[in-house]
């Protein structure tokens, strides 16, 4: 289990009720549970949509999955009316490597989570709300399932919640491993019993989506902090961050730093004070050498690309995005090379192969950089690779090939005298993989 | 009772895919978790479990099979009472994952995707599962085991053959 760190320069919002046994339902309560969607039926049936989208969109809140939309404008899209039910879907998929914070708010505060279905249930008129757990989170999908219970038992959920009329379930659900899943439109098709491949857009699924109703697809943490956005107010959680990035996030510092863990720090926070400051800065006192900012799938900054602001725009002007906020720290030690034919092994692995470009794209790459790592390679293999990741840009039904494609492009395009020395046979760092890995293999 | 003749699962597993099928809009959702609790129970998805479920679903054999082949959670094989699944993506491999599991591998005696004789132990090497900021770490079944050094992984692997950790799912008696 992630052990909970803290550090002075955090601002807590979502951590609020971490390590204080929110887990249990009277204890969430006496921490203010509850009282958001309370406070959203309050305002009345006929001003609680509006009210409830108009403070999401004034708090600047961006998608915590990876992509960032603003929450307040995606639920906005809903249509009023619809023939067919409406839906809400957690994401809790969480599968990003270099990512485990859903992890940790399913086990702290699962209450959250389900009380920002509810209120994200109001606001577009769903009755259903899903939320979907990886499948090796199985002893956190128990807490949820537990929650739920407890949520029933006091008759917050089920029939005319809290007196407003309205009906609200909740459902919760456990995926069986699948990175892909992950991806909104092939979670929707998990979660209706089949394959994960992704759907074509359009349609958004917000207008139709889920057994083709309108759907909304928010991920755990962006769910998890509707309750406080409702109680804090949406300005006053939107001053906490920069422009157009309200807030604060939760940001899972990992690999070589001295503590590691999932901090909580205000949007545009600085990336070289994230890594020295908050996480103790680079194990053992070594060189910083490269940072994935936002997940794997995120194009590497090179040690002197960290003095940058870890917010949406910031890390997209930066050539990088800011992803799903798991920053990784490369010290001295790393080779790139070998930390680019792993990364690209994750997502071969992972394609679901519903997309010729990604499907051939990923395992081209690998093979071309499985013969590079094993000593066999030619300069003409960067510019290989080079070439592969950029035709699947943007040519696949999901944003898994880009997804892919991204970082590879990082790590030829910044460290190409690296990948031109390894080829010339001066290797740098330590080699991590053991020697006898089957490399080439499907699935490894 | 279940709605099913002859089940081949135990009356509380059987009792529970009866309710779940009736949660959703449509049955079918029923499907990925039925498959991972149908293995919790029996080890794997065998013949017998495709065609239950494929009953329960009012799906054809093939297309659980297709759903089936899709997750990599789901296995058509038995393991070993203990599945141990060490993580090597990039937070585990920069702070020691192949170690962990090249320990691992000597520890058991056995290669990644291999059952140890008297079926105890199995070993698989998987992708990242979700505990970087604790890396290198392992599950073992569905219980998570981190900051992993060779002497943690030999007193939690010591513990497991004595019997004296309990997943979660079997605490539950599921």
């Amino acid at each position: 289990m992630p052990r909970l760190v803290s550090h002075p320069d955090e601002v807590i919002v979502l951590k609020r009720r971490f390590g204080q046994g929110a887990a249990k339902i009277d204890r969430y309560i006496e921490l203010d549970g509850y009282a958001a969607v309370q406070k959203a039926i309050a305002q009345g049936a006929e001003a609680m949509p509006g009210w409830i989208i108009d403070t999401m969109k004034s708090s600047g809140l961006r998608g915590r999955g990876g992509a960032g939309f603003p929450t307040g404008m995606k639920w906005s899209f809903v249509p009023k009316t619809s023939a067919k039910p409406k839906y809400v879907l957690v994401n809790g998929d969480e599968s990003e490597p270099g990512t485990c914070k859903d992890h940790l708010i399913f086990r702290e505060d699962p209450h959250a989570v389900i009380e920002g279905a509810m209120i994200a249930g109001l606001a577009i008129g769903a009755k259903t709300g899903f939320i979907y757990l990886r499948g090796e989170y199985r002893t956190l999908l128990e807490i949820m399932e537990r929650a739920v219970a407890d949520a029933y038992a006091k008759g917050f959920l089920g029939k005319n919640i809290f007196g407003s009329g309205l009906d609200f379930d909740i459902i919760t659900q456990t995926g069986a491993g699948a990175y892909e899943v992950g991806e909104e439109s092939a979670l929707m098709e998990s979660l209706e019993g089949k394959r994960g491949v992704p759907r074509i857009r359009p349609p958004f699924p917000a207008v139709v989506g889920l057994y083709d109703g309108p759907t909304i697809i928010n991920n755990a943490e962006t769910i998890a902090n509707v309750p406080h956005i409702l109680l804090m107010g949406g300005e006053a959680y939107a001053a906490l961050g920069t422009e157009r990035n309200g807030g604060t996030r939760l940001f899972g510092i990992s690999g070589h730093v001295e503590r590691p863990g999932v901090y909580e720090l205000p949007m545009g926070y600085s990336l070289r004070r994230a890594i020295y400051e908050v996480a103790g800065g680079v194990r053992g006192g070594k060189q910083l050498k490269a940072v994935v900012p936002g997940g794997a799938s995120c194009p590497v900054l090179r040690a002197d690309e960290i003095d940058i602001g870890l917010d949406f725009d910031q890390l997209a002007k930066a050539g990088s995005m800011l992803g799903s906020g798991g920053i990784v720290v490369l010290d001295e030690t790393v080779s790139i090379v070998e930390f680019a034919l792993r990364t690209i092994q994750f997502y071969q692995h992972e394609s679901c192969g519903w997309c010729i470009p990604c499907r051939e794209g990923t395992d081209w790459i690998k093979k071309t950089l499985t013969r590079v790592y094993e000593g066999g390679g030619a300069k003409k293999d960067i510019d290989t690779v080079q070439y592969i990741a950029e035709n699947m840009m943007g040519r696949t039904f999901c944003p898994f090939g880009d997804a892919a494609a991204m970082p590879t492009l990082g790590f030829v395009k910044k460290f190409r005298k690296e990948f031109e020395d390894y080829i010339e046979g001066k290797k740098a760092g330590t080699a991590l993989m053991p020697e006898e890995r089957d490399l080439i293999g499907v699935g490894h | 009772m279940s709605t099913i003749a002859n089940s081949i699962f135990s009356p509380e597993l059987a009792a529970r895919f009866d309710k779940l099928v009736t949660l959703y809009p449509v049955k079918r959702s029923a499907l990925v978790p039925m498959l991972l609790y149908a293995q919790d129970e029996v080890g794997y998805v065998s013949e017998a479990v495709i065609q239950e479920v494929a009953q329960r679903l009012d799906l054809f054999d093939l297309d659980v099979r297709s759903v089936l082949s899709y997750y990599s959670m789901l296995r058509t094989k038995p393991a070993g009472k203990y599945n141990v699944q060490v993580c090597t993506n990039i937070s585990c491999m920069l702070r020691g994952g192949y170690e962990i599991l090249d320990h691992c591998k000597k520890k058991l005696g056995i290669e990644n995707k291999q059952t140890t004789p008297d079926g105890q132990f199995s070993l698989e090497e998987v992708e990242c599962i979700g505990d970087c900021c604790s890396a290198p770490a392992m599950q073992v079944n569905y219980e998570f085991h981190d900051e992993l050094t060779p002497d943690k992984v030999d007193e939690i692997l010591d513990q497991y053959a004595a019997g004296k950790i309990l997943d979660s799912t079997q605490k539950d008696g599921k």
